[in-house]
């Protein structure tokens, strides 16, 4: 499977995931909120500075439909967090060491010092 | 697991800060040798999925949840520096636009599920990559148990914060064994969806699996091939 096609399937995969089986996720406390809850670390918990912000626990405010915010909440972020990790780890990828060699194309060549 | 604002006081959560800074400034140097222009933007993507399957909470026990924390999983895939980089990206997406995890608790989420994971999961993951039969399975395997551990391993990290800087006084034979007990279940979960992925990526791209580099069998070059022309041909 090429590249290109690997990252699309990928991003299709991490799409689905968060725009619609998140709906079906479980909605009791995870872990740590449970024991928080259970043995009372919690009694000092403060709000979220940021709780009003418009996509505020995974929905988009304005947005009725409990599936479809969640559902388009999660896209949302997909896309932030695709970009935002793309931006970052293409900045600091090295300059193609063994890159061309095991690039499926095989086809590059990059002159190496 | 992510930590709210108030659960550890102000001085250990600058500590953790401090901490957590720290471990990215390591991981963006190293992870300079660990990305190349095929595996950045496999980097990437593996973020985006570690932020859509931490939505994915599954049920464990007693109206209890788990979610993956995927730095194991990010580790093995494009190797652990860029692993502590992805989960922090997540991490700090959940924080500032989903409110989900403290601001002043972003140093201790980071170093819990970020540094933490990536750490002990690849740890546990090379250690038996070295000791199993080079392949896949093993690679697979290998996958399994780290994530398995990392769950726990997170889950004790916020015990030792809590420990020193808890807003609350519940005592640690209490917060531990509580911890430690449904972390396991999670990192079954987390082992099974890190197993499933990993081994998903290797069926189709070996080569882009940082942490399988050098298990693969080795390749035959074949001088002769006893191949018919129209196979050869295709």
């Amino acid at each position: 499977m090429s590249l290109k096609k690997l990252l699309a399937l990928g991003v299709l995969v991490a799409a689905v995931l968060a725009g619609i089986v998140s709906h079906y996720a479980s909605s009791h406390p995870d872990g740590l909120e449970r024991v928080a809850e259970d043995k009372g670390i919690n009694a000092k918990e403060e709000d979220h500075p940021l709780g009003g912000s418009p996509l505020a626990d995974y929905g988009v405010k304005g947005v009725a439909d409990e599936r479809a915010s969640v559902g388009l909440s999660g896209l949302i972020g997909v896309g932030v967090v695709l970009v935002a990790g793309s931006g970052l780890f293409w900045l600091l990828r090295g300059r193609s060491e063994g890159g061309a060699a095991r690039d499926g194309s095989g086809g590059r060549t990059e002159a190496h010092p | 697991m992510h930590v709210p604002d108030g659960f550890i006081d102000a001085p250990v959560s600058a500590v953790a800060g401090v901490i957590a800074v720290s471990g990215v400034a390591v991981s963006l140097r190293g992870a300079r040798r660990e990305l190349d222009d095929l595996t950045a933007p496999l980097a990437g993507l593996t973020a985006a999925f570690v932020f859509a399957a931490q939505m994915l909470n599954f049920p464990v026990a007693g109206g209890t949840s788990g979610h993956l924390l995927g730095g194991a999983l990010a580790a093995i895939l494009v190797g652990p520096f860029t692993g502590v980089l992805v989960v922090s990206v997540v991490l700090a997406v959940q924080a500032l636009v989903f409110a989900d995890g403290g601001l002043t608790a972003l140093g201790v989420n980071i170093t819990i599920m970020a540094i933490v994971t990536a750490a002990a999961g690849y740890g546990v993951f090379r250690l038996l990559v070295r000791v199993l039969p080079r392949s896949r399975p093993s690679v697979t395997a290998a996958a399994f148990v780290a994530a398995l551990v990392s769950v726990p391993a997170s889950a004790l990290a916020f015990v030792a914060f809590y420990v020193v800087g808890g807003t609350t006084e519940v005592p640690l034979s209490t917060v531990l064994p509580a911890m430690l007990g449904v972390h396991v279940l999670i990192g079954l979960g987390e082992a099974l969806i890190t197993a499933l992925t990993v081994s998903s990526v290797l069926a189709v791209r070996p080569d882009l699996v940082y942490g399988a580099r050098g298990t693969a069998e080795p390749l035959e070059l074949v001088v002769n091939p006893a191949r018919k022309p129209e196979e050869a041909a295709s």
